[in-house]
């Protein structure tokens, strides 16, 4: 799709006529086989297909999940624990699902902390990494949504309190949070919707995937030096080169999704949420799955009035911002330096981002009162100064180191005296494979 | 080296914050009046079911049906439990067939449109001993007993940082288990001076939601009898219960771990072999 022209010759009879009619093979070749891939991509560079193949994971489980679901608010609880006792493999089925949702967002954070790091959202990528916040926003109502099938007290309680947040919007809020719950609480109709979206979502996920998908074989990986592919030898083959090391990826990444599911599969889970959802009872502490806790945090963090603007509206505001934030990322960051590589400042606020974004995961947890409430404010402040001080700022300032020429360049310093030349591999990628 | 420095700097920054986080849950909190519970953490025991090859022991789980049974089944229901599982516990099918005969449920409507009782059936479920919830909690001081069919999965104190990292690690999986021994275990102590027991409610330093619970003591030494030679002891019943509910709540446990451990070894030896494919692949291009 990208950089020239299609490599692709069909061998047969049959092939020429479909390309001549549709050229799927054509797409298919030039996308996951001749497509060239920067020669220097590590580890960090193996959780889009990761990722993917996660997407996969959930739709399959998910389906056969739903043969066996009832959303009715009387059968909900019974019908998961139903799966769990006499379907066939049922146990495995949901453990898998539930800690895929987990996996998923494990592998997803890491993929944007990586385009963070290598400044993979840089000219001409700022659609590339749109298209990626709003499959991770997508990817966040269908998490929230398919935590509230099982109807245990987590899972209510949970939906109570977040679209409790819509009433926090000014004139419209309200009216938005009924719509959401399909009445004045959560109830059937609420349940009813939420499974009917959480079956719809992931198809909207894997149908912006290809978008994302396509806009990033039209401008290319980016890679750790930060530098666009300038000749052939600063590229390999996807296939074999891509694909074998993604592959390895996605088996060590099995490795960590079989511990969880084989061996501790409640670990990610509360156990409050293996108690039916009883609307007269309130949970101790409402807290939501470990992947939105730091989220969580930022919308607790806001204990007090911004003029007009009251804590409650000033939570949300500062939550649903947290999000919104990343999608400006590209026009934040104003230097002429792709990779933290190179840029010695910004790498060490990169990893102070990293830790403060664990450390609200941690206090999201947490119930929000003493110390726990200052630390958040302080944790949540650092979060916006990342994006809104450190990232433009940092950009004019900041002496990069010196940078190589090339790819190539880069990977021949450092691998001095090791195999130099990248034989005929890169030579002619379209004879590989 | 300098990344691991760094990443070490990291590591003790996260931890004094955290360590910070951890006096200020102490803020308000004084022996006689607790403001977070348990007041104990639950002990860790040893259970036949813990670790990557953990599996039910169905000597055990037969004694902890039997307290189940002739003790707490008095007020608490299990009503996703069929008696068909049973069989997983070493009963043959006459046996089950027997045990679920020893049950009242009610069936019906028949011909005539009434409904009517007959002894339970292997394909039913524990029948609850309370019509209703509110005849449940009428009959026990306002607190329905809740329902044993999950409690070893619905329950679990909060390990608390660092140790819920070390838990993935040891793949501790039993605090359900854990607390429901520590529970039973706990009663009996003197509150500390100055605390406030309310009425009719039982102190426990080990309950999750406060300093006391309505359950009484269910439970004490020679009530149920063994036959197989076990020593009849409170310590002894509450180890075989809480092995018991948590077959309840994961009857499929063993069969898990053992495809766990297939999905690991074949995971581990596919990956050795395309590791090297990967590295043969790789090994003309420096990157």
């Amino acid at each position: 799709m990208s950089g020239g022209h299609s490599t692709y010759t069909p061998k047969t009879g049959i092939g020429r006529w479909i390309d001549a009619r549709m050229p799927l093979p054509r797409l298919v070749y030039d996308s996951f086989i001749a497509y060239p891939v920067p020669r220097n991509l590590n580890y960090a560079y193996t959780f889009g297909g990761i990722l993917a193949i996660m997407l996969v994971a959930q739709i399959l489980t998910g389906v056969v999940l739903a043969m066996h679901y009832v959303a009715d608010t009387r059968l909900a609880f019974d019908a998961v624990e139903k799966i769990m006792r006499d379907v066939n493999s049922g146990w495995l089925l949901r453990y898998l699902h539930s800690n895929g949702a987990s996996m998923f967002f494990f592998a997803v954070y890491i993929h944007i902390f990586r385009g963070l790091y290598y400044g993979s959202y840089k000219a001409p990528r700022e659609l590339l990494w749109i298209l990626g916040c709003i499959i991770y926003l997508l990817m966040m109502a269908t998490g929230f949504m398919g935590y509230v099938l099982p109807w245990g007290q987590m899972s209510f309680w949970g939906a109570t309190v977040i679209t409790g947040f819509f009433t926090a919007i000014p004139l419209v809020g309200t009216w938005i949070q009924e719509l959401l719950l399909g009445g004045f609480a959560v109830d059937n109709p609420t349940l009813n919707r939420f499974f009917a979206l959480h079956y719809l979502l992931p198809f909207m996920i894997a149908g912006v995937v290809v978008l994302h998908v396509w806009a990033l074989h039209v401008v290319g990986q980016t890679n750790p030096t930060g530098i666009e592919v300038k000749s052939k030898t600063d590229t390999v083959a996807f296939t074999p080169y891509a694909t074998i090391k993604d592959g390895f990826a996605m088996l060590l990444f099995f490795l960590l999704f079989a511990w969880f599911v084989f061996y501790i599969p409640n670990f990610l889970g509360h156990p409050d949420n293996y108690i039916p959802a009883n609307p007269l009872k309130t949970p101790a502490h409402i807290v939501p799955e470990w992947y939105f806790l730091p989220f969580y945090a930022i919308l607790r963090a806001i204990t007090f009035n911004i003029g007009p603007i009251d804590s409650k509206l000033g939570g949300v505001l500062a939550m649903f911002g947290a999000i919104a934030v990343l999608f400006v990322v590209p026009w934040l960051d104003t230097s002429k330096v792709r990779s933290a590589v190179y840029r010695p400042w910004y790498k060490l606020f990169f990893w102070l981002f990293v830790i403060d974004a664990i450390f609200l995961g941690w206090l999201g947890s947490r119930p929000a009162e003493g110390s726990y409430v200052a630390m958040a404010q302080v944790a949540t402040l650092y979060y916006f100064a990342f994006f809104i001080v450190v990232m433009p700022v940092l950009g004019l300032i900041e002496t990069p180191k010196r940078m190589p020429n090339s790819i190539t360049e880069a990977v021949l310093a450092k691998n001095k005296g090791g195999a130099g030349h990248p034989a005929g591999a890169t030579a002619s990628p379209e004879t590989k494979g | 080296m300098k990344k691991i420095l760094k990443g070490a700097a990291a590591l003790s920054f996260a931890l004094a914050c955290s360590l910070g986080a951890a006096s200020a849950q102490e803020e308000g909190h004084s022996a006689a009046e607790p403001t977070h519970f348990p007041i104990h953490k639950p002990e860790q025991m040893d259970w036949t079911f813990a670790g990557p090859f953990g599996k039910y022991d169905k000597g055990q789980l037969q004694r902890g049906f039997k307290v189940y049974k002739e003790v707490c089944s008095a007020c608490h229901s299990m009503n996703l439990v069929a008696f068909r599982t049973l069989s997983e516990l070493g009963y043959s099918e006459a046996q089950v067939k027997a045990i679920a005969a020893e049950y009242t449920v009610q069936d019906g409507p028949n011909d005539a449109g009434d409904m009517f009782e007959r002894p339970g059936i292997p394909s039913d479920y524990f029948p609850s001993p309370f019509p209703n919830e509110q005849a449940a909690a009428a009959a026990n001081g306002g607190a329905a007993p809740p329902d044993m069919s999950l409690l070893a999965k619905a329950r679990g104190v909060e390990r608390g940082f660092p140790q819920f990292v070390f838990d993935v690690f040891t793949q501790y999986a039993e605090g359900g288990p854990d607390y429901i021994h520590a529970l039973l275990t706990g009663y009996g102590q003197e509150p500390p001076a100055g605390m406030a027991i309310p009425e009719g409610t039982h102190y426990n330093p080990y309950f999750i939601a406060g300093k006391s619970l309505a359950m009484a003591p269910p439970i004490s030494d020679d009530q149920v009898t063994y036959d197989d030679g076990t020593p009849q002891t409170v310590d002894q019943y509450s180890r075989d219960v809480s092995a018991f509910l948590m077959w309840a709540a994961e009857p499929h446990l063993a069969e898990r771990k053992q495809t766990g451990f297939s999905v690991i070894a074949f995971l581990l030896i596919f990956g050795v072999l395309v590791y090297l494919t990967k590295k043969r692949v790789w090994r003309q291009v420096s990157h």
